[in-house]
C-alpha cells in the first residue's frame, strides 16, 4: 500500500493506492494519520479511489482513526469511493457514519 | 499454512487461480476470496494468536456449476461464534473490530463452526456458484 500525503489548506489529503488489509496497510495508515495529528493536522481526507481491497481489520483501522481524530477536534472525510468499498461500508452500516464525497474540491470545501 | 499475514496472501493467491481457470465471474472470486481473507487472519490472529508454530489448515473445493467450499481449521483453543456481537447495532458501529464474521456471513451462502480435530475452530464456506464466466 502507498500514501501519497498533501496538504490543501487546514485539510490533509491522504491519497491511498493497493490494499488495506491486515498486518501491512492498515498499521501503514494507521502511522500516517498518528503523523498528521503530531504535526497538528486533525482534518484528514482519505481519498481511496485507488484501494483495490479492503478488510474488517482495514476498516476498523478507518474506524479508529475517525474516532481518534473526532477525540482531537478533527474530521475524516472519504473521497472517491469504489463501489466495493461502498458495498462494505453499507453492510455493516458504516456509510452512516462516514462523510463522503466524490469531488475533491466539495470535500475540502466541507471542511470549513 | 504457518500463522503468518503474508500467507494469507499466498492462499488468496490460490483462490484467486483456482476460480480463474474454472471461469467463476471475477465478482464471485472477490467477494469469497474477501471472505477468505477474513477466515484466515481471524484463524492467525485469534486462534493461534499469532504463534509462529502453529498452524492453518486451508481446504478448498470447488465444483464447477454448483459451489465452492472453503474449510479453514486453526490450532487454538476454540471460540463460540455466537459470543461475537452484531457490528451493525449503533452501540458497536464505532468499535474497531468485530467484523469479519459479519463480513463473511455477507458474502457467503453458508457459514459453520465447529470444534477442530486439533481442538481449534473449523470453520466451514460455502458459496454457491449459479454462473460461469463466458470466457
Amino acid at each position: 500500500m502507498k500514501i501519497k500525503v498533501r496538504d490543501t489548506g487546514s485539510v490533509r489529503i491522504m491519497d491511498i493506492e493497493g490494499k488495506i488489509t491486515i498486518g501491512s496497510g492498515d498499521v501503514e495508515l494507521r502511522k500516517q494519520v498518528e503523523d498528521s495529528i503530531g504535526a497538528g493536522r486533525v482534518n484528514l481526507l482519505l481519498n481511496l479511489g485507488g484501494v483495490s481491497h479492503i478488510d474488517s481489520s482495514g476498516i476498523g483501522e478507518m474506524v479508529g482513526c475517525f474516532t481518534t481524530l473526532a477525540r482531537k477536534g478533527g474530521k475524516m472525510k472519504l473521497l472517491n469511493l469504489t463501489q466495493k468499498i461502498n458495498d462494505i461500508l453499507q453492510v455493516t452500516q458504516l456509510i452512516t457514519v462516514f462523510d463522503v464525497f466524490d469531488n475533491e474540491a466539495e470535500a475540502v470545501a466541507s471542511f470549513k | 499454512m504457518l500463522s503468518s499475514y503474508e500467507n494469507i496472501e499466498l492462499a488468496e493467491h490460490v483462490l484467486a487461480e483456482m476460480c480463474s481457470s474454472n471461469r467463476v465471474e471475477d465478482e464471485v472470486t472477490y467477494w469469497v476470496g474477501m471472505a477468505l481473507r477474513e477466515a484466515l487472519a481471524n484463524a492467525v490472529k485469534h486462534g493461534n494468536k499469532l504463534n509462529p508454530d502453529k498452524r492453518v489448515f486451508v481446504h478448498m473445493v470447488l465444483d464447477p456449476g454448483a459451489e465452492l467450499r472453503i474449510e479453514v481449521e486453526d490450532e487454538g483453543e476454540g471460540f463460540d461464534p455466537e459470543r461475537v456481537a452484531d457490528p451493525t447495532v449503533p452501540d458497536n458501529l464505532l468499535r474497531s473490530n468485530g467484523r469479519g464474521i459479519y463480513y463473511m456471513r455477507q458474502f457467503m451462502d453458508e457459514v459453520s463452526f465447529r470444534s477442530g480435530e486439533r481442538g481449534g475452530t473449523r470453520l466451514e464456506l460455502v458459496k454457491k456458484l449459479n454462473g460461469r464466466r463466458t470466457q
